[in-house]
């Protein structure tokens, strides 16, 4: 009786080594439920993924999702977002649970070689400041010494942190929370001294206070922020539409190509826009991407190009009012640079 | 000869096949359960293994030895980022086991109180006490951490504010503000462990007096003075030590500095919210436990022990108690493993305990399944050892049946 149960277990055992579904096709995947399962910003950071009063999410990260979507679909509402915290985002990818992170992540080497990630693309480029109130007269992040800082846990900002006191050699009290609104509302009480986080964070969270006007963000920025979507490792097919899909917003601005006037652009006679817009006979671009060929077009007329998600986001057009700075084109002196399309 | 042995061949029990000799079989049935559940771990641990393989990442616990990188604002034991994963591991777990262990010695003071105060004859004490118990019992742990984190404790004055009381009050030394509870810290001087010494040797004298006058107690009828003699033993004779080593003990000021008050001792509002949500919020089940336990006494036991001439404060701890404690302790059991577990909750208001430092390990490391691992570990070791000093305390306190 006990060589049965063993033997059986044993078989048991081989059959589910065996039986192993292949996660390595995330197009395929995506294609057959017929939507993007996007992971955003889970706790309404105005300007990259949150979700305004009737629950439609708005943002530069969701406008990337929308953009993914309206490759592989030509229709930017085939997409379902996952609302994730710091804490959870990186299980969710791991796990499958969604196709793609959009959710101001950076990238970095640990989370591109050891979590098992991709990333490629960086649709903003951040870095780490510090929020404070103004009574305080603190006019530089230097002069925090002593101070209790408030953070997110589980983020690149929470190491930086801690980083950048240790070798300025001042010391600092951490609070840390798990949530970001739990910091939020801590900062708010007077629990901490400081706020620290990406600065585009610290743009928006000063928004939530109940007077904006008394919080200020300090010169000092202690790090290097670029942030971008990551998809599960060895999965390259679905890297490069994802990656692309940012190109193709960034690309697309460069062009002078907007939401408006794509139309018309399309009998442009400049060829690469027409190789751009799949207005070229043969050309096999969207074919081996494994996208429609009028993905750049769809993109386009769903989210408009980088220059006006930014605007539209983060920029003068939103409430944010943040300068492209980094993120301009390169032909502006920023760091937005789209690969060559052809 | 062959006689002889028919002989015993028949006294011998009639031969049968091995699988029905029950010693055999209950053997054979532990080996098999054993096999299954052996089995069992072994086919998830290698399906963890090949699946994390296949997503490009590893399993196994040596990341514990890389820098964490990350500080923590409680500490007990020396710690910073650059210290390894396991320590903030070691950290969190200390953290863990204060708020635990202080919590449960609240609830049961508190509950004890609460309970016997809900069969008070005074009517203002019996309601004001089932109206606390309603309260506490009926909102979920987590609302009561909040409420006390952000509805209390945010709410207290502003460090900058205590800044300015200091400088009306110099004298001032304990503070209460929205960033915690700061007073001086003691600095133990040379020879203060003479004082300890004291201590531990007046309470070694105080029991052994103790059971002296029990037994002269039992000899003559008279009791002597127990309380007097043993307060002077247990605290009379440390301060004379303490006096004659020339007070060996000064104190740390905490004093203004740029930001946070600077020096002393101080306590944060995280563990404070969460040590009392805990607390009052298990106390208010620890109360019913204890109503339960003492109505469960039947008055009977109260009545003949009055009839024998025991007074009330006898009767209670003589009769009432130790039957009413063998009521108690199984479900305060239950009690003290739910406020361990309801520890966890400390990640809502960012006190470090376990749950909190493991889940930035997790997302810093990205080794989900071994910190899960190391948690559930964690928490079964803790509720086991605590079911199991309980199962030894209601042995004690068990009826002994002769």
């Amino acid at each position: 009786m006990a060589k049965k149960i063993v033997t059986a277990l044993v078989g048991a055992a081989v059959l589910g080594f065996g039986a192993t579904a292949s996660q390595a096709d995330t197009l395929s995947d995506v294609k057959a439920k017929g939507f993007v399962q996007c992971g955003v910003n889970g706790s309404n950071l105005a300007g990259f993924g949150a979700q305004d009063s009737q629950g439609n999410w708005a943002g530069l990260d969701v406008d990337l999702c929308k953009a993914v979507a309206a490759a592989v679909f030509g229709d930017a509402t085939k997409v379902k977002f996952t609302p994730l915290s710091a804490k959870d985002r990186f299980p969710a990818l791991q796990s499958g649970e969604i196709d793609l992170l959009a959710r101001n992540t950076t990238w970095s080497i640990s989370r591109d070689t050891q979590l098992g990630f991709d990333f490629r693309a960086v649709n903003y480029y951040d870095g780490q400041g510090f929020m404070v109130k103004k009574e305080l007269g603190v006019k530089s992040a230097l002069e925090l010494s002593g101070a209790s800082v408030c953070v997110q846990s589980g983020t690149t900002t929470e190491l930086n942190l801690a980083d950048y006191f240790r070798s300025n050699n001042m010391d600092f009290k951490p609070v840390v929370f798990e949530a970001q609104d739990e910091a939020d509302a801590a900062y708010n009480a007077g629990r901490c001294d400081a706020y620290t986080t990406d600065a585009s964070g610290l743009y928006s969270i000063r928004l939530k206070m109940a007077n904006p006007d008394d919080h200020m963000v300090l010169p000092e920025i202690i790090s290097k922020e670029p942030l971008g979507p990551a998809v599960r490792q060895n999965d390259s097919k679905w890297l490069d539409i994802v990656s692309w899909a940012h190109y193709a917003m960034v690309a697309a601005e460069e062009f002078g190509i907007t939401q408006a006037n794509v139309e018309e652009m399309k009998t442009s006679a400049n060829p690469d826009i027409k190789r751009f817009l799949g207005e070229e006979a043969d050309s096999t671009i969207g074919a081996d991407l494994g996208v429609p060929k009028d993905w750049a077009v769809q993109i386009i007329k769903a989210v408009g190009n980088y220059g006006e998600s930014f605007e539209r986001n983060v920029g003068e057009g939103s409430p944010l009012k943040i300068a492209r700075g980094l993120n301009a084109q390169w032909t502006k002196g920023g760091l937005q640079y789209a690969p060559p399309i052809r | 000869m062959a006689l002889a042995d028919t002989r015993t061949g028949s006294s011998e029990p009639p031969k049968v096949s091995l699988l029905y000799n029950p010693a055999l079989r209950s053997v054979l049935y532990q080996v098999v359960t054993l096999v299954v559940i052996v089995g069992a771990v072994w086919y998830a641990w290698n399906n963890v293994v090949q699946n994390l393989a296949r997503a490009n990442m590893s399993a196994g616990f040596g990341f514990l030895n890389s820098r964490a990188g990350f500080d923590i604002a409680q500490t007990l034991i020396a710690y910073s980022s650059d210290s390894t994963y396991f320590r903030a591991l070691q950290v969190g777990l200390l953290n863990t086991l204060v708020v635990a262990a202080a919590g449960i010695v609240t609830a049961t003071i508190v509950g004890l109180l609460i309970g016997v105060g809900r069969l008070s004859n005074n009517w203002l004490i019996a309601r004001l006490c089932t109206v606390y118990v309603e309260i506490f019992r009926n909102i979920p742990p987590l609302l009561v951490i909040f409420f006390w984190y952000l509805g209390v404790l945010a709410l207290l004055p502003s460090i900058r504010t205590i800044f300015q009381h200091l400088e009306e009050n110099p004298d001032a030394i304990f503070f209460i503000s929205n960033r915690g509870i700061y007073m001086p810290a003691p600095i133990f001087g040379e020879g203060f462990g003479m004082v300890v010494g004291a201590f531990v040797l007046g309470i070694v004298a105080a029991i052994a007096f103790t059971i002296w006058a029990n037994a002269r107690q039992r000899a003559t009828g008279k009791r002597p003075p127990v309380l007097w003699v043993n307060l002077g033993l247990i605290v009379l004779f440390p301060i004379l030590v303490f006096l004659v080593m020339g007070s060996p003990l000064s104190l740390d000021y905490a004093v203004p500095g740029s930001f946070n008050m600077r020096g002393g001792m101080s306590i944060g509002p995280e563990f404070l919210a969460l040590y009392l949500a805990l607390s009052l919020y298990t106390a208010s089940f620890i109360a019913e436990i204890v109503r339960a336990g003492i109505r469960g006494v039947s008055k009977g036991q109260s009545e003949a022990a009055f009839a024998l001439g025991l007074r009330g404060g006898h009767t209670t701890r003589l009769v009432v108690l130790p039957q009413a404690l063998r009521i108690i302790i199984p479900p305060l059991t239950s009690q003290y493993l739910n406020l361990i577990k309801n520890s966890s909750l400390a990640v809502a208001v960012g006190y470090a305990d376990l749950v909190a430092v493991g889940g930035t390990i997790l997302n810093q490391s990205g080794k989900s399944i071994e910190i899960i691992a190391i948690w559930m570990l964690v928490y079964v070791s803790i509720s086991l050892i605590t079911s199991l000093f309980m199962n030894w305390f209601n042995a004690k306190m068990a009826l002994v049946e002769r």
